[in-house]
């Protein structure tokens, strides 16, 4: 999708100087960010790099210390109620009760957006939890607790959709899996994502533009042509060799992963 | 969008505690059969009139070879009107002396012969209330004073051994035992009960469970919703009274079928002091389940709660006992004017009016404290 289009836009997503911290650690200095629609927005970096902060001062979760964070042209305060009808948002660590089924916490979920049980049908199907439909919470895979936090996000078709790290510790189906869902859903819908990981692989994947983000910084930006020609000055024909984990690395001296 | 109240989302919420509640199997054995189980306890150790026993200590002299020849008041007295027993089935005892009464019921005291430093070791464990010496062909009896049982045992004791010659039976023409309905201990423990169970079961349930949820981080993708904060509680509040509804019924009609424990007042009354306690607890359980994340913290303030109220408020005994200047605290605690409110429905037969102004002052407390935890509630 053509970058340079989009920008003349309002941007969905707007954070202007935003800084976080917590006691002595710095976890979020002076970020930058313009997100529009439509647009997949993969957020890169090794743990500890501020990401979760980030992504929750934008759900409102958190509160930054100081600069501003607009949702369509709106901030957290007085608006709350409004934002959280066009967000869909999955954490990081995604618990839900135990005791309940799969479609029952999709229920109760859907009745916080005045939606009813038809709309939860239709997540079961799209995140493909119909045989799980009736398992207790607490009794299904790590991957398929994943799918319904998804769905979850999902659920009152979000204009913006925040995911933190929705595949992290979860094995190469189980990741797949998800990607295909959030992929059909850029084909349907002209929802923004922002999704967080350290996975590079993800960010190539699913994103169209990929930030790279170190001890609270963004340290850079762009498409994914756009970050590895950025980095030296080797020719075309290596390009497709080279990998994110090498700009990670040609920047910070770590991996990714690490 | 903003309405006050967002129906389905409410009915949703009280569907998924509800189930959330139900599915925890020591849900049903806290909730409705402990407290019958207790009942059950309390009411048989204090509601069944059989003999009184109680043990006392005789002291055997120091000098062996004397002793057989000796004079002993205590012995001649009980070889008389005692009964000679098997030491092995009686609690070490070798003698015992009934006192038969037929409208008081019958007392029999167990005479165990022991040195005084093991009387005092039975005193000490609380096996024998009184210890017998004799001194100068005169009987010395030992117990502490501020033990009403030991004190009892001595009345009578003491009463029985000065005058043999009237003979131990002794039948009080002036004892009229009452058997008026609501005097028993079981008709002042039951309504106590009920009020106990009642805090409990919010203040651990609800309190407790809100904690527990907060530190698992089960509440904060909930907010990230449109979900009303105010519903979540109300939800919450609403399917655990209508669970106390259900548990004191049963403890209710167990308490009618087992003890012929009744309710003399109004129905209607006692509906209406024990919602107002549900509201008046609910209200301090999400006050004090609004900040903390750390179990061990919400076990110590929950404690804070209920520990006082249940040993002041005459859950199981009187208030009456404590110190006069205390009387008026103790009155306005939530858990004593709630007792008191459904005992005098149960055993004095008080009706709606008796009855509006301490629901008021109750549904009133959970009101503050259900606003002030609203507003400073830590979803997080
Ligand atoms: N609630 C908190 N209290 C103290 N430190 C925190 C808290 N949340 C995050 N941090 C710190 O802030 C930094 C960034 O954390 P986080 O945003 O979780 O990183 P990421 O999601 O990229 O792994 C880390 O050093 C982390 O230890
Ligand atoms: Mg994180």
């Amino acid at each position: 999708m053509p970058i340079a289009d989009m920008s003349s836009n309002h941007p969905v997503i707007e954070v202007k100087d935003v800084h976080k911290s917590f006691k002595s650690v710095h976890a979020v200095c002076g970020v930058n960010l313009r997100i529009h629609e439509g647009q997949f927005v993969a957020l890169l970096g090794p743990n500890g790099a501020g990401k979760t902060t980030l992504v929750e001062m934008i759900e409102g979760i958190q509160k930054p210390d100081s600069g501003d964070i607009f949702i369509m042209g709106k901030q957290w305060h007085g608006n709350a109620d409004e934002l959280h009808r066009i967000i869909g948002i999955s954490l990081q660590e995604t618990y839900f009760i135990d005791k309940l089924t799969v479609k029952e916490t999709l229920r109760l979920f859907a009745s916080f957006y005045d939606l009813n049980a038809r709309r939860v049908d239709e997540i079961i199907e799209i995140i493909g939890l119909k045989e799980k439909r009736k398992s207790y919470v607490a009794h299904i895979s790590g991957g398929q607790r994943q799918r319904l936090a998804l769905g979850i996000a999902l659920i009152n078709s979000p204009k913006i959709l925040l995911l933190d790290e929705p595949t992290t510790g979860l094995d190469p189906n189980a990741r797949r899996e998800i990607w295909e869902i959030l992929l059909e859903l850029k084909r349907q819908t002209r929802a923004s994502l922002i999704l967080t990981t350290h996975y590079m692989e993800e960010a190539q994947q699913l994103c169209d533009y990929i930030i790279i983000i170190d001890k609270g910084k963004i340290l850079a930006e762009g498409t994914l042509s756009q970050l590895l020609k950025d980095d030296g000055g080797e020719k075309i024909i290596e390009y497709r060799k080279k990998t994110l984990d090498d700009v990670f690395t040609a920047m910070t001296g770590r991996r990714l992963d690490e | 969008m903003n309405k006050l109240i967002r129906t389905d989302q409410l009915v949703q919420l009280v569907i998924a505690h509800f189930k959330e509640l139900i599915r925890q199997p020591e849900v049903i054995f806290w909730g409705f059969i402990f407290p019958i189980l207790m009942s059950l306890g309390l009411g048989i150790a204090f509601s069944q009139k059989t003999d009184i026993v109680r043990s006392v200590a005789v002291i055997e002299k120091n000098n062996p070879s004397d002793t057989s020849r000796q004079h002993s008041i205590i012995d001649d007295f009980l070889n008389v009107h005692g009964d000679a027993i098997d030491p092995a089935h009686n609690k070490g005892a070798q003698r015992k002396l009934t006192l038969s009464d037929k409208r008081i019921g019958n007392t029999i005291f167990l005479f165990v012969k022991k040195d005084w430093q093991d009387a005092i070791l039975l005193l000490k464990r609380g096996s024998v209330g009184v210890i017998m010496e004799e001194a100068d062909g005169r009987i010395i009896y030992h117990f502490d004073p501020l033990n009403i049982d030991a004190q009892l045992s001595y009345l009578k004791l003491s009463n029985a051994f000065a005058r043999p010659a009237t003979g131990v039976e002794d039948n009080h023409e002036e004892v009229k035992p009452l058997t008026v309905r609501g005097t028993r201990y079981i008709d002042f423990l039951i309504p106590g009960l009920i009020s106990m169970d009642l805090m409990m079961s919010i203040m651990w349930g609800m309190s407790y469970g809100m904690i527990e949820r907060r530190s698992r981080k089960l509440l904060r993708r909930m907010v990230a919703t449109p979900m009303k904060k105010s519903h979540f509680l109300a939800a919450l509040m609403f399917v655990r009274i209508a669970m106390n509804f259900i548990e004191s019924a049963l403890l209710v009609l167990f308490a009618y079928l087992v003890f012929d424990v009744t309710i003399q007042g109004s129905a209607g009354a006692l509906c209406l002091v024990f919602l107002a306690g549900n509201i008046a607890f609910g209200g301090i359980a999400i006050f004090v389940s609004s900040h903390t994340a750390n179990t061990e913290t919400g076990n110590g303030l929950i404690n804070a709660v209920v520990l006082p109220m249940t040993v002041l408020s005459g859950v199981f005994f009187s208030y009456h006992n404590f110190p006069e200047w205390s009387i008026p605290f103790i009155q306005k605690l939530p858990l004593t004017l709630l007792a008191d409110g459904i005992r005098s429905v149960f055993i004095e037969g008080a009706g709606i009016k008796e009855i509006i102004l301490p629901s008021a002052i109750l549904s009133a407390v959970g009101a503050v404290f259900f606003t002030v935890g609203l507003k400073t509630f830590k979803w997080h």
